[in-house]
């Protein structure tokens, strides 16, 4: 007999009040693992605070950002955790629009994910302007100044675009939560009711509640697919628009899309496996479903490599000497080592995903993931710091190796990164329990067809109802 | 004549689905479907067809959202330009197309999100006050039909629900 787990995205023999049971429980009773992991969190976010309060006391001279490197890890950083952004994107909205309902039971961490990422990544520009208490100057207010940002910048479009995706990702993830609010209001004591009373906003399950909430639900996800294509081409227009060698290449949009569905895919194969371990998550976060996932990133990773070698060839054909004179230190340059790290783990490393074997072990995912997003990051690298060490002027022509202030900074926002994951993770509800809820019926209604069409819509998954009736007049219901 | 609500529990959307049948069929004179509340832990997909149509205004009012970010985007951006006299132009057009494109684009996403939601707020009356009837059983694995209705109907519903296998019924008479 085959494992029900290996080969099925849901078991549709389970209950809907054993789903309720098992989120609910899952918000009290996580394995010793995740509080290891808040402390790692707690431990990473430490590091930043000590770069950061150095750095703002000594000034950016202590992350040797200084000219023409006054892009370094911190830009690196912003688009590495943007890019991250895109996971929700793509498994809440494009493949909700698809159909695709293996998504369910992973989705609401996907686009939990997706908030936090922006979240970390409105952090890094901040961080590395130095002058933290001036950072709303590139908002367009009106001020007594007069002073507007430039709004052919694409510095300034960022901000808008950002600030766009950061609200409407943050309401397509709470709007998505609402019904299991509710179910989480019914169930819960003390402060846990009141903050869910209060989120779920009354929320009871009648028709007009699930028609409209259906309609609003596609129709965001409708609007954050082009958005999210937006966002990462405008953040790669930062480097596209410019003049720099390396830089101006018209590519630059579809491959910083592409590279960010690739790392958004990848942080959802770590994720669901460090989820599935801490809540016990065995029977919603199937083997399954990580297959799905894993296929989906080799595809992606196959597009990514494409983009990157059309990248290459059009610099290799083109006549810039600069862009050749970049292209080749990448290759043999000072910076080479981490340049075919990159191409390492973001072009060979995903072969592993093509083997079923290896896709369905989750020690070797684990480490593949972890890799692919190193590669991922790796890239953003690459394609800030060479071209800032090989410019048109001779005389900025240097190396430069990021400062222990940078390294503290990076390795803290994946603290905090993770430590609100994990908090969200505590206290929301990370499986979608309607939504599986709806796989389970729809599988099952699949499965009975084949049987009897007379067990079909059963809800409860149990015996139908035997008719008995009880009056309770003016009673409270709940 | 006084108001009641009734509300039938069932065990599965089979039963459910055949009590709405029954008031389709006028079982009960002066209830119709429409009458109908229909509490569910999921939207079952064949729900429309059970109901009948009940149109939603959450797309069009969506597309004023579209409309007026696309309005107001590019308004906004427009008269900024047009005001920020300080830094010289340089040759260039006070209100640079290409860029205010890209803006604007934002803008209609984001003020479609924020009126689609607001519509969404308004249109499944969330923020009213629950009605008592509410069973947390909805929440889990049963659905429910929900009626407020003269006194009259209450035994003539209730028949129709037990004949339906309904699990639980309920009714309340509003002060």
């Amino acid at each position: 007999m085959q494992n029900n787990e290996v080969y099925k995205d849901i078991n549709e023999d389970l209950k809907w009040a054993q789903i309720n049971k098992d989120v609910l429980k899952s918000m009290e009773n996580p394995r010793k693992g995740y509080w290891i992991s808040v402390a790692v969190c707690l431990f990473l976010i430490s590091f930043a605070v000590v770069g950061e309060v150095y750095q703002y006391n000594v000034g950016m001279g202590a992350a040797n950002l200084n000219w023409p490197h006054m892009w370094d890890l911190y830009i690196a950083t912003f688009i590495f955790w943007i890019g991250m952004s895109h996971a929700g994107t793509l498994l809440s909205a494009i493949l909700h629009i698809m159909n695709a309902d293996w998504r369910k039971p992973i989705y609401r961490f996907a686009e939990a994910m997706t908030t936090f990422s922006l979240m970390t990544a409105g952090l890094f520009p901040m961080i590395h302007l130095g002058r933290l208490w001036n950072m709303y100057w590139v908002l367009p207010y009106l001020t007594d100044r007069g002073i507007w940002p430039n709004f052919r910048s694409p510095l300034v479009w960022d901000a808008f675009a950002i600030s766009t995706y950061l609200t409407s990702s943050a309401l397509f993830l709470f709007i998505g939560m609402i019904p299991d609010l509710a179910i989480c209001r019914d169930n819960a004591r003390g402060w846990r009711k009141k903050l869910y009373t209060a989120l779920s906003l009354g929320w009871r399950g009648d028709d007009r509640q699930w028609r409209n909430f259906r309609r609003t639900y596609l129709i965001m996800a409708c609007f954050l697919i082009p958005l999210a294509v937006s966002v990462h081409s405008i953040v790669s227009s930062d480097f596209a628009m410019s003049i720099m060698p390396g830089w101006a290449v018209t590519s630059f949009p579809p491959y910083f899309v592409a590279g960010a569905l690739y790392s958004g895919c990848a942080a959802i194969i770590t994720l669901f496996i460090l989820l599935r371990y801490y809540f016990r998550w065995e029977e919603y976060m199937t083997i399954a479903i990580l297959e799905k996932t894993a296929k989906l990133t080799f595809a992606i990773a196959m597009v990514w490599t494409y983009l990157n070698l059309i990248e290459f060839a059009s610099v290799w054909y083109g006549h810039s000497a600069a862009d050749k004179e970049v292209l080749l230190a990448k290759f043999f340059g000072p910076y080479a080592p981490f340049f075919w790290g990159m191409i390492f783990c973001g072009s060979v490393v995903p072969f592993a995903l093509a083997f079923e074997k290896l896709r369905r072990h989750l020690p070797t995912m684990m480490v593949v993931s972890i890799l692919l997003n190193l590669g991922m990051w790796l890239e953003r690298w690459m394609i800030v710091t060479p071209t800032l060490s090989l410019s048109y002027h001779p005389i900025a022509h240097d190396v430069m190796w990021p400062s222990w202030v940078q390294w503290f900074i990076v390795a803290g926002s994946f603290g905090w990164f993770g430590l609100l994951f994990l908090v969200f993770v505590k206290v929301f509800p990370s499986v979608s329990m309607y939504e599986c809820k709806e796989m389970v019926l729809h599988r099952r209604e699949l499965a009975n067809k084949e049987i009897s069409p007379v067990m079909a819509n059963n809800p409860g998954g149990g015996a139908p109802a035997t008719g008995v009736s009880s009056k309770s007049p003016g009673v409270e219901g709940s | 004549m006084k108001k009641c609500r009734i509300l039938g529990l069932f065990g599965n959307f089979d039963d459910a689905f055949a009590a709405i049948g029954d008031f389709k069929n006028k079982k009960v004179d002066g209830i119709t479907v429409d009458d109908v509340t229909f509490l569910s832990p999921i939207e079952h997909p064949d729900i429309d067809d059970v109901l009948g149509p009940r149109p939603s205004v959450i797309p069009k009012v969506t597309l004023c959202g579209a409309a007026f970010g696309i309005t107001f985007g590019f308004l906004f951006l427009a008269s900024a330009q047009s005001n920020f006299l300080i830094q010289p132009q340089g040759g260039k057009p006070v209100v640079p197309l290409p860029s205010n494109i890209v803006l604007t684009y934002e803008m209609m996403i984001l003020f479609s999100v924020l009126f689609t939601v607001v519509a969404f707020l308004i249109t499944t009356r969330l923020f009213r006050k629950r009605k008592s009837l509410y069973s947390e059983k909805v929440g889990i694995d049963q659905v429910a039909i929900e009626f407020e209705v003269d006194e009259k109907y209450i035994d003539p519903i209730k028949g129709v629900f037990k004949d339906n296998h309904a699990v639980e019924v309920r009714e309340e008479v509003q002060s």
